[in-house]
């Protein structure tokens, strides 16, 4: 579903990613874990147009999307919950997702904004609440079902576990693999490798910049650098 | 209650008074033959520093204390009288727009010529007011040069009709078209910038618009400006006196009434209540339509807008054009209402005031932007008396209003969340 191949970023003279190469399957989850500055969210945000990739591309659904605008991008079925959940915190819920479906047919709509309801009833008794003055779990909700709103085929997650309590760290996760389920592809970017690589089919282990292992999400767990590096030991 | 502290800082704060004082009040330069000396001013102003000085002192040294029961007289303060809340009611809410804009019309037939004139005024920087919430309250795109576009809608009404004797009417949209044409052409390279950066262009923008019109004065007149600019008409019908060449005919005549300058104040007045009533209705509209939940967002986060897909510099375009089309129609109102403008009507100062209004207002809400708009024309009129003490105390209502409410007036509401019982 998307393949980038020998994909490299830079920004300005540094360069942050080197010659990456990641391939996302359909009905797949696959983890990309990886230490703070290893280009995790810069691999991402490529994918997305901003930054621009230097050299090397990036198929998505058999077509090239390297040279594509981030509006058009975003509006081809991918969508991404951005690291920190950026929610729009003085708009309510409702808005949020609102926001979310904004290039989503008028048909489909309702349809998809009742079953994000249904994903999250959580948010459905928020709906008229200021998303600001939300916990940060039922932000990282709100976040994850904006994006749905968009009806995406692909799903980028940037770091949804980010400052969460272990319990709601554990819900979340339980949602993503739900929405694989009902036969969402995901890519998630995690720091997390435990949870992370638990839930993939298949995980990347990214080092400064570099691809340094890819293997099955079970065998990574298990594999004794990963252990010694991201699971403590 | 007295402690070290308070002291010392009495002292230093007394200390930093007396040096500036003295220098600032405290001399002065006098001509003596060919050069200026420094002189002591009268013993007057010397003992009023040092009041003064003793003041600050004491007030620092009782600090607590004063601030405890300012704490507590504030807290004994009436809150703010809460609106009922008109959303539940659609009905009670049409009911009381109803009367309330029946009461604006009959108003005037009350009034005094010069009430309905400043109300006219007020009316004028409600509409600028409600224009430029759109850019700053609701994108979040700080614009310092918004009387630019004002001068823009001002002037294409006021050449359009001097030049080529085209009615109000006419010149109307166009004013607010040429505005927005104004405004897309700033836009458009300005827009990629952010925060205090665009602030610089656009104030930028601002006074290039107004000395070109300076400058440009075998079309616009320059300094001089232009005058005799031909007031609206109501369907054609003049309210001047006598008819002017080729007029359809005088108002007070068609009506068979005897002549009175009033007729065309409140003429002017209701006039501005419609194009206010006008500018609310489309811009309400504007905010239902998911445009205006978009600059929303984009004035919270402009990065989560862009990984839905959205274009930010489309949305704050859309956001920069719409606004200075409101201008531009204030602008030929205004143009008309005072059949003189000249560039010394568009300077900084009006955008500051167009700002503090929204500021004032608090940002996004409509309602708050009228009210500031009052309390900006209205109290200065009233403070007259004050004269140079005016804007000494226009500045303390500001900073008062900082503490006291730093969300303006009336900030925007949303509906609080909803407890229920799960």
């Amino acid at each position: 579903m998307l393949k980038l191949q020998n994909v490299s970023t830079c920004y300005g003279k540094i360069q942050a990613l080197d010659d990456v190469t990641v391939e996302v399957k359909k009905g797949e989850i696959v983890s990309l874990i990886g230490a703070n500055g290893a280009g995790k969210s810069t691999l991402l945000m490529t994918v997305c147009g901003d930054p621009r990739l230097a050299s090397g591309s990036i198929e998505y659904m058999g077509e090239d999307i390297s040279r594509k605008k981030t509006s058009e991008i975003m509006r081809s079925g991918i969508a991404i919950v951005p690291e920190g959940r950026r929610v729009f915190s003085r708009l309510t819920v409702e808005e949020n997702l609102h926001m979310g479906g904004f290039f989503t047919e008028p048909s489909e709509f309702d349809k998809t904004l009742k079953h994000v309801y249904e994903l999250f009833p959580r948010l459905k008794e928020r709906q008229s609440q200021r998303s600001g003055t939300m916990s940060g779990g039922e932000q990282q909700m709100l976040a994850i079902g904006r994006a749905m709103m968009s009806r995406p085929k692909l799903l980028f997650l940037d770091e949804p576990s980010l400052g969460l309590a272990p319990l709601i760290i554990k819900q979340i996760f339980d949602i993503i693999e739900h929405l694989r389920d009902e036969g969402m592809t995901i890519f998630l970017v995690e720091q997390n490798a435990n949870q992370a690589l638990r839930l993939a089919d298949r995980g990347y282990v990214l080092e400064n910049g570099r691809i340094v292992l890819q293997d099955t999400g079970e065998a990574l767990l298990t594999n004794e650098n990963v252990r010694k590096a991201y699971l403590g030991g | 209650m007295i402690n070290k502290q308070g002291f010392t800082n009495g002292i230093i704060a007394a200390v930093v008074l007396l040096i500036l004082s003295a220098l600032l009040m405290g001399v002065q330069l006098a001509n003596e033959g060919t050069g200026l000396v420094v002189k002591l001013k009268h013993a007057e102003s010397l003992t009023l520093i040092a009041v003064g000085a003793v003041i600050v002192f004491l007030f620092q040294l009782f600090r607590q204390p004063i601030m405890g029961t300012i704490g507590m007289a504030k807290g004994a303060l009436p809150a703010m009288p809460v609106l009922p809340d008109l959303k539940q009611n659609p009905k009670l809410k049409n009911l009381l727009m109803a009367f309330g804009l029946a009461a604006l019309l009959i108003w005037p037939f009350t009034a005094s010529r010069g009430a309905i004139d400043l109300a006219t005024l007020t009316l004028i920087y409600i509409m600028l007011g409600l224009g430029l919430n759109i850019v700053v309250g609701l994108a979040g795109l700080l614009d310092l040069g918004y009387v630019g576009f004002y001068a823009v809608g001002a002037y294409t009404y006021a050449l359009l009709s001097s030049y080529f004797g085209l009615s109000f009417w006419v010149c109307l949209p166009i004013a607010g078209l040429m505005a927005a044409f104004f405004g897309f052409i700033l836009g458009f390279p300005v827009l990629r910038l952010r925060g205090d950066y665009l602030a610089i262009v656009t104030l930028g923008f601002g006074e290039i618009i107004r000395i070109m019109l300076n400058n440009m004065t075998e079309l616009t007149g320059g300094p001089n400006g232009i005058s005799q600019i031909a007031k609206p008409t109501l369907f054609g019908l003049e309210f001047n006196r006598k008819l002017k060449e080729g007029g359809d005919g005088l108002f007070h005549e068609f009506f068979g009434l005897a002549y009175s300058g009033t007729y065309k104040v409140i003429f002017l007045y209701i006039l501005a209540v419609l194009l206010v009533v006008l500018t609310l209705f489309v811009i309400n509209r504007l905010l239902r339509m998911p445009i205006g939940r978009a600059w929303e967002a984009l004035r919270e986060d402009e990065i989560a807008c862009r990984s839905l897909g959205l274009n930010p510099t489309v949305i704050k375009l859309t956001a920069f054009t719409i606004g200075a089309a409101f201008a531009g129609f204030a602008g030929s109102f205004f143009a008309a209402r005072q059949g003189f403008i000249s560039p010394e009507s568009f300077i900084f100062i009006e955008s500051a005031i167009i700002l503090a209004i929204v500021v004032l207002g608090g940002m996004g809400s409509q309602l708050g932007i009228i009210l500031a708009a009052i309390v900006m024309t209205v109290l200065p009129e009233l403070a007259r008396e004050f004269q140079e003490y005016r804007m000494l105390m226009f500045g303390l209502l500001m900073v008062f209003m900082m503490i006291w409410r730093p969300q303006g007036l009336l900030p925007m509401k949303r509906p609080h969340m909803e407890m229920r019982s799960q």
